[in-house]
Order: structure tokens, then C-alpha cells, then sequence
């Protein structure tokens, strides 16, 4: 008997048509297409979507919040990127 | 393929685009229909990274720092917007590289209003506000789409675009009510951007060659005449407001309509300027192919690190 784990695989779904694919959870399974009929029979019981992207989870690379303190802080100090900075008179609506 | 399992094909097609759906990168689809877009959003892709060229032109000689952070940011974005569009149009099956060099070899467009310069800061001011003021309204009609990715690249460029038309509406605010000469520069650059600004929207809707076809996919939301009605419309008081004058004898508010009457467009100068004799066609292609040779040393340093890290992990 084997005690081998079977490698882990992230789900992602389109729940319909126009939108993005979505993380919606993990599961193990043998490879790719077994990944695929696994998240077909986990996930999408209720016809919660029509596409499902696996991807084997030791490829995705991730980014931690407090990993690099200098990864995120620009987007606070650059207010500038924002439309409400500047200031328009009020006769301009929706620009 | 069959010839019923073709129709069947077809008629799926047909049945998603009648329904609003969105057309997926897998699904089938006509291949006019997949040259349309991929022609469309490489076009898109195009007029991005090449917009960047009149402004980028500004920053070193913006007139204060704080003035220089904003245009770098405004610029950088541009930069992203291309590269949403690159993506999404690779999911067609062609890559950037493919298209870049459609680009290169004057087989791929971009806006034609990118072909003018940009000469006093007030440019600046007049390219945000009017440039990507039209290209605002463009897009916020394509997040309906029918092509998926497309339509997702547009929503995200949407939310950016705000930013854009304000900083350049505010710098044509300030210098309106300076000085006689900065508010001379103002309607100078209003002079100059107004009318490559209504040409942004193509041809008229009868002569437009790819409209009809495009509108009938859903590709194309709002027709070219119905998009530049709708700019003129909420440009015009926006002029009125801070005190300059549209270039247009013609313009006149028509009653009837609640809307815009306009003068005509001068499609001798739009046909030279989307045929390669604007002002600065040739500069900014030139630039652009210098830029990419410039940075080859870059990308073959880093192509060689990666070989060499490959080795290593073999070696190990
Ligand atoms: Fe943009
Ligand atoms: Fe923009």
C-alpha cells in the first residue's frame, strides 16, 4: 500500500461567462485531468460555473503582505493615482 | 468538420452573442470574427504604448515636481493598459511579440492622434482632458464587448482612467485662470487637440469599414457618430466652464436634438494621418523600434542568467 499523498492542485471557476476565473479551494488528485473531473465533482455540483482552471499549487508564487514592507507602501503614498485628489468644481459631474 | 457540426458551431456562436454572453478564448468562433477582434485589441494595445510618447515628452519639463510625479504616474498606466490589452489579445492565440512587429513593419495601426505633437505644457493639460476624455467614453461603452478578455481589460482600464481626464482637466483649469499667457496657451492646445480629439472615433458610421460587421458581433457597442456626439455633449460645458472656446464656427446647441450640433471634420488630414503623413508618424514608430533595440542588452543578460541558473540546478 502506498502512503503517498497525491499532489495538491488550487481550483479556479468561472462562474459564468464575461468573468474572471476565481480561487475557489484546493484538492489532491493523481494530475491534471483527474484535477479537472475532482474540482468538476467538488466544486460544481449546483452548475456554479462553466470553466475550471487547475493548477498545480507548488507552482503558484505568492506574495505575503509583511514580506517586503517597500512592495506596497508606494500605493499609500501616492495619492496622486487617485481621481478624488483633485479637486474640480462642482458644475463637473462624473469625470 | 462536417458541415452540420459547422452550423451547429455557428449557431452556437450566434445564440451567445444575441444573449449578451461573452465569447470565451476556448469557444469557437468565426475566424472574421477573431480577426476583428485581434486586430481591434492589438490596434488598442498599439495606441496605448504610443500615447506614451507626448506626454513622456512633458516630464522632464514638467513645471513642478508635483506636476512631474503625476504625469510619471499617468504615463505608467498607460504602460499597464497596454500590456492588459497585449494579454488579453494573446489570448487569441498570437503573441506580443507577433504583434509588435506588425506594428514595427507599419502593417498594425494605433490612434492617429498620437501622430501630433505636444508642444507647450498646456498640451498636457489638453490631452488629458480631450484625449483621454474621448478615449474614456470609447471604452466604457467596450466592458460590454463580446469578447470576454477584451471586456475585462476595459472595465479594469476604466477605473484608472478617471485620474487621467481630471489631472489634465485641473492643469487646463489653473492655466485658464492664470495669466493672458497661460490662458493663451490653454486655448492654443484646445486649438490644436480639439479636432484630432472628435477623429479619435473613426470615420462616420456609413463610411466606417469595419463598423457594421463589428456592431452586428457586439464587438463595436455604440456607433462612431453616437460615441463622438456623446464627448462633444459633455466636453463642450466643461470648456464653457473654465473659459475657453471650442475651434468650431459651426457649434451650436440644438434644441431639438438636446444635443451638439457640430461642424464637419476634416477627413482629407484624418486619411494622411492614419496613411502615415501626420507631423510625427515616423518619429514615433522610429522611437518606438529604438527603444525595443535599446533594450536588448537587457533582455539577452537576462536570457543568459537564466541559462546559467539552469546549468547550475543541473549541475547541483
Ligand atoms: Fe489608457
Ligand atoms: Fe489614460
Amino acid at each position: 500500500m502506498s502512503n503517498r499523498e497525491l499532489p495538491l492542485f488550487e481550483v479556479f471557476v468561472r462562474s459564468k461567462r464575461g468573468l474572471d476565473h476565481r480561487h475557489v479551494g484546493s484538492l489532491h488528485a493523481e494530475d491534471h485531468e483527474q484535477a479537472l473531473e475532482y474540482a468538476r465533482d467538488v466544486y460544481l455540483r449546483r452548475s456554479e460555473g462553466v470553466s475550471i482552471w487547475v493548477v498545480k499549487s507548488e507552482d503558484v508564487v505568492a506574495s505575503q503582505e509583511d514580506d517586503v514592507e517597500t512592495f506596497y507602501e508606494p500605493m499609500e503614498e501616492k495619492t496622486y493615482r487617485h481621481a478624488m485628489e483633485y479637486e474640480l468644481p462642482p458644475e463637473i459631474k462624473n469625470m | 468538420m462536417s458541415e452540420s457540426n459547422q452550423e451547429h458551431l455557428q449557431a452556437t456562436f450566434d445564440a451567445r452573442v444575441a444573449a449578451e454572453s461573452r465569447i470565451e478564448p476556448r469557444d469557437w468562433m468565426p475566424d472574421d470574427f477573431r480577426k476583428s477582434v485581434l486586430r481591434q485589441m492589438s490596434q488598442h494595445a498599439h495606441s496605448e504604448v504610443i500615447g506614451m510618447q507626448p506626454e513622456g515628452n512633458w516630464i522632464t519639463r514638467a513645471p513642478t515636481l508635483h506636476r512631474k510625479t503625476i504625469l510619471m504616474a499617468k504615463v505608467q498606466d498607460e504602460a499597464g493598459h497596454g500590456l492588459y490589452l497585449y494579454s488579453a489579445a494573446e489570448t487569441l492565440g498570437t503573441s506580443r511579440d507577433d504583434m509588435i512587429a506588425a506594428l514595427h513593419a507599419g502593417k498594425a495601426k494605433y490612434a492617429s492622434i498620437f501622430n501630433y505633437p505636444s508642444l507647450t505644457w498646456a498640451d498636457i493639460g489638453a490631452i488629458g482632458w480631450l484625449v483621454d476624455g474621448a478615449a474614456i467614453v470609447n471604452q466604457v461603452s467596450l466592458q460590454r464587448t463580446s469578447y470576454g478578455p477584451y471586456a475585462r481589460a476595459m472595465v479594469r482600464i476604466c477605473k484608472e482612467e478617471s485620474f487621467h481626464q481630471r489631472q489634465g482637466y485641473q492643469i487646463m483649469m489653473v492655466l485658464a485662470r492664470g495669466s493672458e499667457e497661460q490662458k493663451a496657451m490653454a486655448q492654443d492646445a484646445l486649438n490644436r487637440w480639439w479636432w484630432p480629439s472628435l477623429m479619435m472615433f473613426g470615420p462616420h458610421d456609413a463610411e466606417s469599414a469595419h463598423s457594421a460587421k463589428s456592431m452586428q458581433w457586439k464587438l463595436k457597442r455604440e456607433s462612431n457618430d453616437t460615441l463622438r456626439q456623446r464627448f462633444v455633449d459633455q466636453t463642450i460645458p466643461q470648456a464653457e466652464l473654465i473659459g475657453l472656446t471650442v475651434p468650431d464656427p459651426d457649434l451650436k446647441w440644438n434644441e431639438e436634438r438636446g444635443a451638439y450640433d457640430f461642424g464637419e471634420i476634416d477627413w482629407e488630414e484624418f486619411m494622411q494621418v492614419i496613411s502615415g503623413n501626420g507631423p510625427c508618424n515616423k518619429q514615433r514608430l522610429d522611437h518606438h523600434i529604438a527603444a525595443k533595440e535599446n533594450g536588448q542588452w537587457v533582455r539577452d543578460a537576462m536570457a543568459a542568467y537564466e541559462e546559467k541558473r539552469r546549468a547550475r540546478r543541473e549541475a547541483a
